[in-house]
């Protein structure tokens, strides 16, 4: 393949545009080449107080946004908050991503809706600081005290005699100063707060819609060759031989080798690289591939099988017992109503829209990554220990990544391009087809809860057992199919059972947007609405009651946070914020006040997750041939005293409601002969618009410091559907998706 | 095989196996990387480019098809983002992780020229071959709209112009 003459002007300056280091990403790429820009000492003229902040004569402020940026709006975020305390005007800043450099900028990746909590503090000092340093060179400027000094939009003010110096006029002077310790710095009133607060759009929004590279898949590096990588469709089998050599007669094929790998689900596993001029080429020739595997012990596995093993492990003693408050037994025996039920939820993907890709070049002892990844570190780590290559001998740039939802905290695909790049001995850049991505994800992993729970003739719950059978082996859980001894409704019923028994996999599991939480919602948030019902009580009341009964006599157990669930202070479960959010949730989505007809019901579920509190009501319609409609979704959530930038965080609301909802509508990976089923969107439903309602987001703003918002709304969503589906039709639903559920009604 | 198409009101010949992709040939031969992959099966629409004037599915469409085509890209939608669905999806700020926009603003610009003022069913019979994963659709359902009165002003702005 080759091409001829009419090259476009535009891209051909790309293409060569080799500014000294060779990489040809050309001057467009900017995110690829901040290292230079972050040298603390500035150039002539500046003033660089710290790693963040770039202030220049021209009036140009450049703030780094140190984490990945992947849709959850971070990369805008973060810079805001340095701004807003730094006192700049918000068109005078520019954003640079920051690389992979945890010297200078400690924790950088984006998971469990964290950089809110972690960084809301420590962003505002760094703005404050250097803000500190400007007025400290201002009050030495005009000769005043410094506490005579006010600062607004890039200007210091001396009321007293009518001065004002523009920050532009007091660099040279302030990267004079020493900076001062960051926690002493005075912080803004937030009442003060003119970026904070108010709708930024996304700082790269511009790039998006003119179609300016900007993802992993669009790095290009000179000399590069497109690689397609085949694993065994069954998990960390193994390549016993494949035929290399018709493979690297294709046209196009440069090289074809097999890769060795582990037997770590998590690492670098076994299968074949196929490098070409383009990576169609590659995937064309992947066509012709036929290997023999060694598909390895667990080959047997199915979801069919996992089903029936819960079903038999459900009739015998639970492998361990996580929590066992009061006296279940007894409670039931003398309860006015006993209500058991068995439910269970299937693996899912991720199907990031971006399939998982990296660029990778190996040369001399040294390996620089283009990662579109949630956990750079993470993955250097893991290259570095797999290629025994020294940490500090990796680069890793940071590209913006279309879509992580917790694919991308884990690294295959980078170090599967380290390895490939490493052993071709030249720059390759690896792309996932979609089918690789289907069927090499780290899932959701199913489970299976069977459920007992009573309550008394007044309709309060006076009794509650789960034995969730889920997946692990001894003492150890698959990663997010554990369960807290914490989970909610624990603490608030005085008989309370959890048990466990586990089930051995060998299917990889890992992070789904709000892991844990996005399956355990739905199996609580619908047992209790079956507790309601049989209580004969307003599912919405009901769960203010039960959220009013905090035991104060249930044990903390070995082991459990004394603050829970969700982690050490500030994360730890505040009922009072829980009950907040539903009874603003009872007046926006007019619950109990709306006459809805035959086939049309509202739902409603609560869930804490990620230190953020969400109440949501569904509103669905049924046809009589069990077809789903959701009309509207009302999503009321608390996570603190700032919404730091509410455009952002409307749209990650209502994302994540839209997610809870394809998850529910017609997700399923299923297991048959260890490998999944599912490879594509034809077979693997997301979301399309005609399914999309309105999301009517609320934010009740508390007192609490401000929490994350990538995660938390999703999971009560996926319950106040299905508790909708029942209030529609009479039917409950006890098993995901709803596509495989018979919703017909008469 | 030699193929002569336009791609952006720009003549480019290339020499790639006939049964490429015109996706592949855009982001692999002519480096515009706009448009995006996401599925490789005509499911996700991420990879929506014009065929004189008509939005296609481009890793679908071969190159042996393209002799003598115009195809836009979201590079030619306007290049300096001055076309109104690109200012209507800054101005509501509707990307996440941005990975499909291109695709969704291509079919929507073909909505557009032939709909100046779709209605919300109009736009999601003629949107619902592009998938976004991270579920802006409610967004990108008000930037049509709101495109589309970027549009009529425009319009009547130019012919007030005119009539002076």
């Amino acid at each position: 393949m080759t091409t001829t003459s009419t090259v476009d002007r535009r891209s051909f300056l790309r293409v060569t545009a080799i500014a000294g280091g060779g990489i040809l990403l050309g001057s467009y790429f900017k995110i690829l080449e901040p290292a230079e820009a972050l040298a603390e000492t500035g150039a002539a003229g500046e003033f660089a107080p710290n790693a963040y902040i770039r202030m220049t004569p021209d009036g140009l402020v450049t703030i780094i946004a140190k984490n990945p940026e992947l849709g959850q709006g971070v990369k805008t975020m973060l810079p805001m908050i340095i701004a807003d305390e730094l006192d700049v005007e918000w068109k005078n800043v520019r954003i640079e991503q920051a690389p992979l450099d945890t010297t200078k900028f400690q924790a950088q990746s984006a998971g469990g809706s964290t950089a809110t909590p972690t960084n809301w503090l420590p962003m505002r000092r760094v703005g404050a600081a250097a803000r500190a340093m400007l007025v400290a060179a201002a009050a030495q400027t005009l000769g005043v005290a410094e506490d005579e000094l006010t600062t607004e939009a890039g200007v210091v003010k001396h009321a007293k005699s009518n001065r004002s110096v523009a920050f532009t006029k007091l660099l040279d002077k302030a990267a004079t100063l020493t900076p001062p310790a960051l926690d002493t710095v005075k912080l803004k009133d937030p009442k003060e707060f003119r970026i904070i607060g108010s709708r930024v759009p996304g700082v790269d929004n511009h790039a998006i819609v003119t179609g300016t590279p900007l993802y992993g898949i669009d790095v290009a590096v000179p000399g590069m060759l497109y690689a397609v990588f085949q694993k065994c469709p069954v998990f960390a089998g193994k390549v016993v031989s494949a035929n290399l050599d018709e493979i690297k007669a294709q046209p196009g094929v440069r090289q074809a080798f097999v890769v060795d790998g582990g037997t770590q689900l998590t690492g670098l596993l076994s299968g074949v690289a196929i490098l070409a001029d383009t990576w169609w080429l590659a995937e064309n020739a992947r066509r012709k591939l036929q290997v023999k595997w060694d598909e390895g012990a667990t080959a047997e596995q199915s979801s069919t099988g996992f089903a029936a093993k819960a079903a038999e492990l459900w009739t015998q003693p639970p492998h361990r017992t996580l929590r066992n408050d009061g006296d279940g037994g007894a409670a039931v025996q003398g309860a006015a109503k006993v209500v058991k039920a068995e439910y269970s939820y299937p693996f899912i993907a991720h199907a990031t829209l971006e399939p998982q890709n990296c660029t990778a070049r190996f040369a001399d002892g040294k390996l620089e990554l283009w990662a579109p990844t949630q956990q750079p570190a993470g993955g250097r780590r893991l290259v570095s220990q797999t290629l025994n290559i020294p940490e500090d001998q990796i680069t890793v740039h940071l590209t913006r990544t279309g879509g992580g939802f917790g694919r991308r905290l884990n690294n295959d695909y980078m170090v599967e391009a380290a390895a490939i790049a490493k052993q071709a001995g030249v720059p390759v850049k690896l792309l996932w087809s979609r089918e690789d991505d289907v069927t090499h994800d780290f899932y959701r992993p199913g489970g299976f809860h069977s459920f007992t729970g009573a309550v008394d003739a007044s309709g309060k719950v006076i009794a509650w057992r789960d034995h969730f059978v889920t997946f692990g082996e001894g003492q150890s859980f698959a990663p997010s199919a554990q369960i807290s001894p914490s989970e909610f409704p624990a603490h608030f019923i005085p008989n309370f059972t959890l048990d466990v028994s586990l089930i051995p996999l060998g299917v990889p599991t890992g992070f789904l947007r709000a892991p844990g939480s996005n399956a355990l919602a739905f199996v609580m948030q619908s047992f209790i609405d079956e507790l309601a019902h049989a209580a004969g009580k307003d599912p919405l009341q009901f769960r203010l009651d039960l959220l009013a009964s905090e035991s104060s006599t249930a044990p903390t157990l070995a082991g459990e946070p004394a603050s829970r669930p969700g982690g050490p202070q500030p994360g730890g479960f505040d009922a009072s914020r829980a009950r907040g959010v539903l009874e603003v949730l009872r007046d926006r989505s007019g619950w109990g006040k709306t006459s809805l007809p035959a086939g049309t019901g509202m739902g409603v579920a609560f869930h804490f997750s990620h230190r953020g509190y969400f109440a949501e009501v569904v509103q669905a319609t049924v046809s009589k041939a069990g077809e789903v409609k959701v009309d509207k979704v009302w999503v009321v959530g608390d996570i603190g005293s700032q919404i730091i930038n509410p455009s952002n965080a409307e749209n990650q609301a209502q994302g994540a409601v839209l997610d809870g909802i394809a998850e529910t509508l017609g997700q399923e990976i299923t297991i048959e002969n260890g490998r999944a089923v599912q490879q594509n969107f034809n077979t693997f439903p997301l979301l399309r618009m005609r399914q999309a309602p309105p999301v009517d987001v609320h934010f009740h703003v508390t007192t609490s410091s401000p929490t994350g918002l990538g995660e938390p709304a999703l999971p009560p969503a996926v319950p106040a559907l299905c508790n909708a589906i029942f209030a529609a039709t009479g039917k409950r639903v006890r098993g995901l998706p709803l596509s495989k559920q018979d919703l017909k009604w008469t | 095989m030699a193929i002569t198409f336009k791609v952006n009101g720009q003549s480019h010949t290339v020499d790639v196996a006939p049964e490429m992709p015109l996706l592949w040939v855009l982001r692999d031969v002519l480096d515009l990387k706009g448009t995006k992959f996401g599925c490789g099966i005509s499911q996700c629409g991420a990879c929506t480019v014009h065929l004189n004037g008509t939005p296609i599915r481009s890793c679908q469409r071969r190159a042996s098809t393209l002799n003598g085509a115009e195809i836009t890209t979201v590079e030619g939608l306007a290049p300096d983002g001055s076309h109104a669905l690109q200012r209507a999806w800054e101005e509501l700020d509707v990307p996440q992780c941005g990975y499909c926009q291109a695709g969704q603003l291509m079919s929507a610009a073909a909505l557009l020229a032939r709909n100046p003022n779709p209605s919300d069913e109009q736009i999601d019979a003629a949107m619902n071959g592009n998938i976004c994963r991270c579920a802006t659709y409610l967004r990108i359902r008000q930037a049509i709209h709101r495109a589309a009165e970027l549009t009529a002003s425009d319009n009547h702005s130019n012919k007030s112009g005119a009539s002076r």
